[in-house]
């Protein structure tokens, strides 16, 4: 947090009466603060005005009276496309490749955070250079091995290239480094084993890095289109983002309020969430972001 | 067990779900490229094809312009909009959240929005610019326009999601500075290029990888907006892959693209490798 009320430099007593009548925690604003704040203003709104507009037109009935506000336009999208089943694979979806990235992951952290062994600086490296390609760039081949395996149009067939996720090895294991050796010393003179030491000690320190890797991932997961879009060729395994674009796709012409009401369908919760968990979902992004 | 066949067994569930879709995928692909339409035979001709296939250098140039560009506008438009939304405000919190909304919502989404700006006739931006007396032109359907108007699209959502990146940077800037700058009366904008600047570099390093691989990474947008077009004006790299791959059946030729593609991304791994190493180091 920004304490500025704590900026007040404790030096030279002299100087200090003057400004200890300055009201704690607020600052004298100059005319370029003013002006910043304005900006600042404009830039947010304007920022915003696409994701406020799309709702206007999505709940903008037109009645040929300039029209009202309704829900006429929402109700009659859910209708035309089997969005609840979307929904309901997408969390599925979400649900397993983030929970399987966390036990993956976090197996495999536990090993370069805390042993010793030939060959680890490699695999390290080799774990690194994984941070940069994703499954879609090889997206011939990888459809090929999901086909060899029977899962083409299944939500295994979607979920499975994800499930190791160099970039949550990487994260997780620098949050691991950062566990004291002591609790690993208590624990193991308490006589746990290996996998009780990773599940009662480096766990439960880590949370917070666990939870905005979830986070990330949700949130990455949740969006991913391409791949889906080569593996589900049926609604029961579409997920939202590919059933979107499947709503909008066979109508020949633009309907505003038909897209807007579709596209707030799919993102209505999405932004629900995020503003309930808004400051907790920032600040967890603040915190451990980039480390 | 030991500890070392313990760490061991350990890795392995992430090392084969790792080797099986990116290692054997690359050999597969190192292969593949190396055979003729329909499989078999040994050929180069995959290789070759590339330099005269000019939906590919379209593709190879337009996705080239596309990072150049939209990397530095968002991060410096991140930067300016962190620094506005770090100061103390009233409706901080609701601006930090609306600047930040677009990051988490699907492209497709944000693609399906962006159209209702960019149509000809109806959309948002030509019946400002019509009301205003101004020309009108087909945003998507100009091979000039349309990779600017796209790009305009991406800045508006990846700033938003560095900016967040920006903000904990600046947090983690000692408070005094500022004062002190306060005190001796700098200004703004000086302060700013002089002391928080520098102190940003190492989130604008790392910001730069992540937005360099979102900016090929990321091409929802043009299967919703343009499928490539008008005349592969805005065909970008992975989505050429797609076309090749799925609509012309020709995975040999996709994978020698998958390939180039790669050369690149592991380009920009070992640069960012480099630049963990000495984050690590200086720690």
């Amino acid at each position: 947090m920004t304490g500025t009320a704590t900026l007040v430099p404790p030096a030279k007593p002299s100087a200090a009466p003057a400004r200890a009548r300055k009201p704690r925690g607020e600052r004298i604003l100059t005319a370029a603060d003013r002006t910043e704040m304005v900006v600042a203003w404009i830039a947010g709104l304007l920022w915003i005005s696409p994701l406020v507009y799309v709702f206007y037109r999505a709940f903008l009935v037109e009645d040929g009276a300039g029209g009202h506000f309704g829900l006429e336009n929402i109700t009659s999208a859910w209708e035309r496309a089997p969005f609840g089943q979307y929904y309901l694979n997408t969390t599925l979806l979400v649900t397993g490749i983030t929970l399987a990235q966390l036990v993956i992951g976090a197996l495999a952290a536990y090993a370069f955070a805390r042993f010793t062994f030939p060959g680890k600086n490699v695999l390290f490296i080799f774990v690194l250079v994984q941070l940069m390609i994703f499954p879609e760039v090889f997206m011939s081949e990888n459809y090929r091995t999901i086909a060899g395996m029977g899962l083409l149009d299944t939500l295994a067939g979607i979920g499975l290239p994800y499930i190791a996720s160099a970039f949550c090895i990487f994260y997780l294991r620098q949050a691991f480094m950062g566990v004291p050796g002591e609790l690993v010393e208590a624990a193991k003179i308490e006589g746990a084993s290996r996998l009780e030491i990773l599940w009662k000690v480096f766990v439960p320190a880590a949370k917070p890095s666990l939870i905005a890797y979830a986070l990330v991932s949700v949130s990455t997961q949740w969006n991913n289109f391409l791949w889906p879009l080569i593996v589900a060729s049926s609604d029961t395994t579409r997920p939202i983002t590919v059933g979107l674009v499947r709503f909008l796709a066979p109508e020949t012409g633009m309907d505003f309020p038909k897209m807007a009401a579709g596209t707030v369908i799919v993102i209505a919760p999405l932004l629900a969430a995020f503003l309930i968990g808004q400051r907790g979902f920032i600040n967890s992004f603040l915190r451990s972001g980039i480390k | 067990m030991s500890d070392r066949a313990f760490s061991y067994a350990l890795l392995i569930p992430a090392f084969f779900f790792l080797t099986l879709f990116t290692v054997k995928p690359l050999i597969g692909s190192v292969l593949s490229s190396m055979q003729e339409r329909g499989g078999g035979g040994f050929t180069l001709e995959n290789y070759a094809r590339l330099g005269e296939d000019e939906t590919f250098l379209r593709a190879a140039t337009n996705n080239l312009l596309f990072s150049l560009l939209t990397v530095p506008l968002s991060l410096g438009l991140a930067m300016w909009l962190a620094v506005l939304l770090h100061q103390k405000m009233r409706g901080q919190g609701f601006l930090r959240a609306g600047v930040f909304a677009p990051a988490i919502l699907p492209m497709v989404a944000i693609a399906v929005i962006w159209m209702y700006f960019y149509q000809p006739n109806i959309g948002v931006f030509n019946t400002i610019l019509g009301s205003l007396g101004l020309p009108t032109p087909d945003w998507l359907g100009d091979p000039a326009l349309v990779l600017p108007s796209l790009m305009v699209m991406m800045v508006w959502k990846e700033a938003g999601f560095f900016m967040i990146f920006y903000l904990a940077g600046l947090q983690g800037i000692d408070p005094e500075l500022e004062e002190a700058s306060r005190l001796e009366g700098t200004g703004k904008f000086r302060h700013f290029w002089k002391v928080s600047f520098p102190l940003l570099l190492p989130t604008t390093l790392f910001s730069a990888i992540v937005a360099l691989s979102d900016s090929i990474k990321m091409v929802d947008f043009v299967f919703v907006m343009t499928q490539g077009g008008p005349n592969n004006a805005s065909t970008l790299l992975l989505y050429h892959i797609y076309k090749v791959s799925f609509a012309q059946h020709w995975p040999q030729y996709a994978a020698a693209m998958s390939l180039v593609v790669v050369a690149v991304l592991v380009a920009l791994a070992v640069i960012q490798i480099r630049l963990i190493d000495r984050k690590i180091h200086y720690r």
